[in-house]
């Protein structure tokens, strides 16, 4: 919670209650706390306490559990896939669990993602890391005392926290090359400014959308090419940023010993994977370790917690979007609605019972991506199938209205005197002329358009024209007044259409 | 003059008005295109006085031609006079003119038809001049015939009269704009053509003159309701459905007199108008029914509600983001007209594209009360036309564009239209200006659009609500950028 993100909880509420000193590894003082009119405790314990809702970080520790006073609403990071005991201890407490790290990957939900916003600070810190650790500039330089060449950074796994990598180290100005194994983000890859690696490799890839945007393990074979391209590459890359991760297994090891061996001295390997085991052989966990070959690999684990700030910020307002969520009724209560997807999708427990695993989002992660690529898939005849049948249909059309048509003229026929029919003749023949030399017309001069049939169709004076010669003065009367009318749509048709035509200009 | 003669010029200038509509292609063309349409209304005119002079007695001339100076110098001064920002009301008012010419001539041609047959029946044909000499050669079908010409073209010119007249008070502002919604309306519409169709059977069973009369002040009731029972967003398609009716008038006169160029002039006139009817209509994703039946007719569903707040923006956020945007696309509605805010945009355009942005328009179909009304205007304030594009043209690059202005526009940047198959104006396309980066509305107030309908646009997460008159909004946002 941040001093902002207070007020907006406050807004919906709620009282907001805070740790002392919680903020301070983010700048936030107590005070700062207070004066956005956050209550401020002593000690952990108290706020478990007095607070409904708790909001933490990390996942509960077995003594705050034992502590805590049963039916609170927990929020946080609490990955359940690993931490089965600790979802058996929150159920008998009866707590209802919201896990951030379970939210839902649907559009609806991005705004309380935090597993994003780490991600994606993880991203930046990971290249502003590297590049405290290498000794050259990103970007290539034409100085006066000599040239300096752009440093080569390959970042593997081009999910959000590798993109975050990508932007970073392209707006330094490296040159950026990046791999992924889920052939549809070169599309992301490359809008970054950033180049996409591509494997010489055919394989019926799994759609990355099918696993709500994660990736998926790949074949034996698919992993040989890889890392033969890798083993290709190694030598060129200055800083090399792993962040491939597979759901609920150890991160796989795509950088081995010996590209780690093949690189040039300086280089640096920021391994974002190192909590789960590391991409790369060499990474140990939160540790910086250099090799023979001076190498640096970065395996932090802390990345969030060493931009406190930015985090604190990003947290702070997925919380604030997930606490909205949970309040659709702004009075401060909140409400456990198990049809809402986001939140039946982050509940782990609830009333006693675990619901974790949640069922399938009713939502697709990425609906549109599966059923594009099998519409090429047509063949030939079913083409020309359903081409014909358009055509016969619309035959058909053409034929029932050109038989009623027809009918209705030889019924017309019958009866009308052969003057008429000429006539006829005329009329249809100019509708038909009309309709197909307006379809020509621009959009942008239908005004003119109606301007322009408007003084036109006062064609109708050449009617009056004709009775205005007449014995009747009645009748010359009424033609003389329809003369006028005509005659002021004729020339103000006409000049109104040509001062707006007159506008019309090119650049 | 003989026959043939005027035959040949009449087929010349029907040649000449087709040119005349065909050249409308394109810009370049269109300011010759007004030419053959001048050169050719001259000759048909002067053909046919040409012809009339041929018959005894020229007090006529002198009639025509002070009618044609008086309504001449009328129509010059009304045209010069004339903002483009009325022009829609200026057209309706246009097309009353052609519908009343039509029903006068109508009326006249009964009259005269009365006359020659009486002088059949005494044997004084000789004595008849122009239109009577040529109805008293007719045959018994044709003068049936003749009659149901007559008919409809009093009946299509009546409703034409009165309904451009309602549609210049609703254009004008000198009726409320609102949809009138009487009860039974589509009965009572029904009843009135009904009544109209059996008067016409009368008239051709031989009874006189008061049943065209009669069937001309029905028809110009019903024509009035139907307009009246239209709101003023459907304008566009209801000035066009007039501009169509004009060319049917004109056409049925045509059978009437037996003359071609009138059949061919109003067939075509007819026709353009029924097209642009049908494109303003595929614009909105409505019927034609639908629309000219009136109204959002009764069956508003309750839209789905929006939830999230508006965001307002001052002029100089505005302009902050209009200086660091590269591409801004400007959408233009409806208020950038009532606000006489062309002026503005054009010149911030000015400024924005001197400092190397991209700046483009995207009209919507229907934006504004006449089709292309909005790419007039901004011709008016001197926008070069091959940035203004049109909403097929410019709606896939909305992703790519940085910032949006939405000038006095609402429904037809209504996200809804897509997402929300409960509302009203589901399925109706729209310019998809929630796609890019940044959206600026300018709208006078936090009123919905004229349909009623919530607009989600306003309540997204990049759009910023930016409230005032568009004019002096856009006058701010110059002052910023300074």
């Amino acid at each position: 919670m941040t001093p902002e993100s207070a007020g907006r909880l406050q807004k919906l509420g709620y009282e907001c209650i805070v740790e002392s000193g919680a903020g301070m590894a983010a700048s936030i003082t107590d005070a700062a706390y207070e004066a956005a009119g956050v209550e401020v405790v002593p000690s952990a314990a108290d706020l478990w306490n007095n607070a409904d809702v708790i909001v933490k970080v990390r996942e509960p520790s077995d003594e705050e559990i034992d502590a805590a006073p049963d039916g609170k609403i927990l929020i946080g990071f609490v990955w359940p896939a690993s931490n089965e005991a600790l979802l058996e201890k929150m159920k008998a407490r009866h707590m209802t669990v919201l896990a951030m790290d379970m939210v839902p990957r649907i559009s609806r939900a991005q705004k309380m993602d935090a597993l994003s916003s780490m991600a994606n600070i993880a991203g930046y810190r990971a290249v502003v890391e590297a590049g405290n650790n290498f000794g050259r500039f990103f970007m290539g330089q034409m100085t006066a005392a000599g040239k300096v060449p752009p440093a080569r950074v390959l970042v593997v796994g081009a999910g959000v926290a590798g993109l975050a990598a990508i932007g970073t180290s392209v707006a330094l100005g490296a040159i950026t090359l990046a791999f992924d194994v889920r052939p549809e983000v070169a599309e992301q890859i490359e809008s970054m400014g950033a180049e996409f690696v591509f494997l010489d490799f055919e394989e019926a890839q799994s759609d990355g959308a099918e696993t709500g945007g994660y990736a998926a393990p790949s074949s034996p074979e698919f992993r040989q090419k890889q890392l033969e391209k890798f083993r290709e590459l190694a030598p060129d890359v200055d800083i090399v940023i792993t962040t491939a991760l597979i759901p609920n297994r150890p991160a796989p090891e795509l950088w081995t010993e010996d590209m780690v061996e093949a690189m040039k001295p300086g280089s640096v390997i920021v391994d974002l994977a190192a909590e789960r085991g590391g991409n790369c052989a060499l990474t140990r966990a939160d540790e910086k370790v250099v090799t023979d070959n001076d190498v640096t690999i970065i395996g932090y684990t802390d990345f969030p917690s060493r931009m406190a700030t930015q985090s604190s910020n990003l947290y702070a307002s997925n919380i604030r979007h997930m606490v909205d969520d949970l309040t659709p009724d702004k009075d401060g209560t909140p409400v456990i609605d198990m049809d809402d997807d986001v939140i039946r999708g982050a509940l782990v427990t609830h009333d006693g019972e675990i619901t974790w695993p949640p069922p399938p989002p009713k939502v697709k992660a990425i609906a549109a991506a599966a059923p594009k690529k099998k519409e090429p898939e047509e063949t030939a005849e079913e083409k020309s199938a359903r081409e014909a049948a358009e055509l016969r249909k619309s035959l058909n059309r053409t034929g029932l209205m050109l038989g009623v048509g027809g009918l209705l003229c030889l019924g017309l026929g019958t009866v009308a005197p052969p003057s008429f029919m000429q006539h006829l003749i005329v009329f249809v023949l100019s509708v038909f002329v009309g309709y197909h030399v307006i379809w020509g017309v621009a959009h942008s001069l239908h005004t003119p358009l109606m301007a322009i049939t408007n003084a036109i169709s006062s064609i109708i004076i050449v009617g009056a024209l004709l009775q205005v010669a007449s014995g009747s003065s009645l009748v010359m009367i009424v033609a003389a007044i329809s003369i006028l009318m005509a005659s002021v749509n004729i020339f103000g048709g006409f000049l109104v259409t040509r001062r707006m035509l007159a506008m019309f200009q090119r650049s | 003059m003989s026959e043939g003669l005027i035959t040949a010029a009449y087929v010349v200038a029907a040649v000449l008005f087709i040119l005349a509509l065909g050249g409308l292609s394109n810009q370049e063309k269109a300011k010759r295109a007004i030419w053959y349409g001048i050169v050719g209304m001259a000759l048909a005119v002067g053909a046919t006085i040409a012809a009339t002079s041929a018959t005894p007695g020229t007090g006529h001339l002198w009639l025509i031609a002070t009618m044609v100076v008086i309504g001449g110098i009328t129509g010059w001064v009304v045209a010069n006079r004339v903002q483009m920002t009325q022009m829609p009301e200026l057209v309706a008012g246009f097309h009353s003119l052609v519908g009343l010419a039509a029903v006068f001539i109508g009326i006249n041609a009964d009259l005269e038809m009365t006359r020659a047959l009486a002088a059949r029946e005494a044997g004084t044909v000789a004595e008849l001049a122009g239109f009577a000499a040529t109805i008293a050669k007719k045959s018994a079908a044709e003068l049936s015939i003749l009659k149901v010409e007559l008919f409809l073209g009093i009946l299509i010119g009546a409703i034409t009269f009165t309904g451009s007249v309602v549609a210049y008070g609703k254009l004008a502002g000198k009726l409320s704009s609102s949809a009138l919604t009487l009860p039974g309306r589509h009965a009572l519409n029904l009843v009135a053509l009904i009544t109209c169709f059996v008067l016409g059977y009368l008239y051709l069973g031989g009874a006189g003159l008061w049943t065209m009369i009669a069937v001309a002040i029905i028809a110009g009731l019903i024509g009035s309701h139907l307009i009246l029972a239209i709101g003023g967003a459907d304008m566009p398609v209801v000035v066009s459905m007039l501009n169509s009716y004009s060319g049917w008038a004109a056409a049925a006169i045509g059978f009437t007199l037996g003359n071609d160029l009138l059949i061919v002039t109003g067939a075509l006139v007819g026709s353009s108008g029924a097209i642009l009817s049908y494109i303003m209509c595929k614009g909105m994703n409505r019927s034609f029914i639908s629309v000219i039946l009136g109204g959002w007719g009764g069956e508003t569903q309750s839209a789905a509600a929006v939830d999230g707040e508006m965001i307002a923006a001052d002029a100089d956020t505005v302009a902050s983001a209009l200086s660091e945007a590269d591409s801004v696309i400007i959408v233009p509605g409806y208020g950038m007209a009532v606000a006489q805010a062309q002026g503005s945009v054009s010149e911030l355009t000015k400024k924005l594209r001197d400092q190397g942005k991209s700046v483009r328009f995207a009209i919507h179909p229907v934006a504004g009360r006449l089709p292309g009304h909005m790419n007039v205007l901004l011709a008016e304030a001197k926008v070069p036309y091959d940035i203004v594009l049109e909403m097929e043209e410019i709606n896939e690059d909305f992703p790519d564009t940085d910032a949006v202005i939405v000038i006095g526009a609402n429904d037809i940047v209504n996200p809804a239209a897509q997402d929300d198959p409960g509302s009203p104006i589901a399925g109706m396309p729209v310019l998809e200006v929630w796609k890019a980066r940044q959206v600026f509305v300018c709208k006078r107030g936090r009123g919905t659009g004229y349909s009623g309908i919530e607009n989600p646009l306003f309540f997204k997460d990049n759009t910023r609500m930016f409230y005032g008159d568009a004019k002096a909004s856009m006058d701010a946002v110059l002052r910023e950028l300074g």
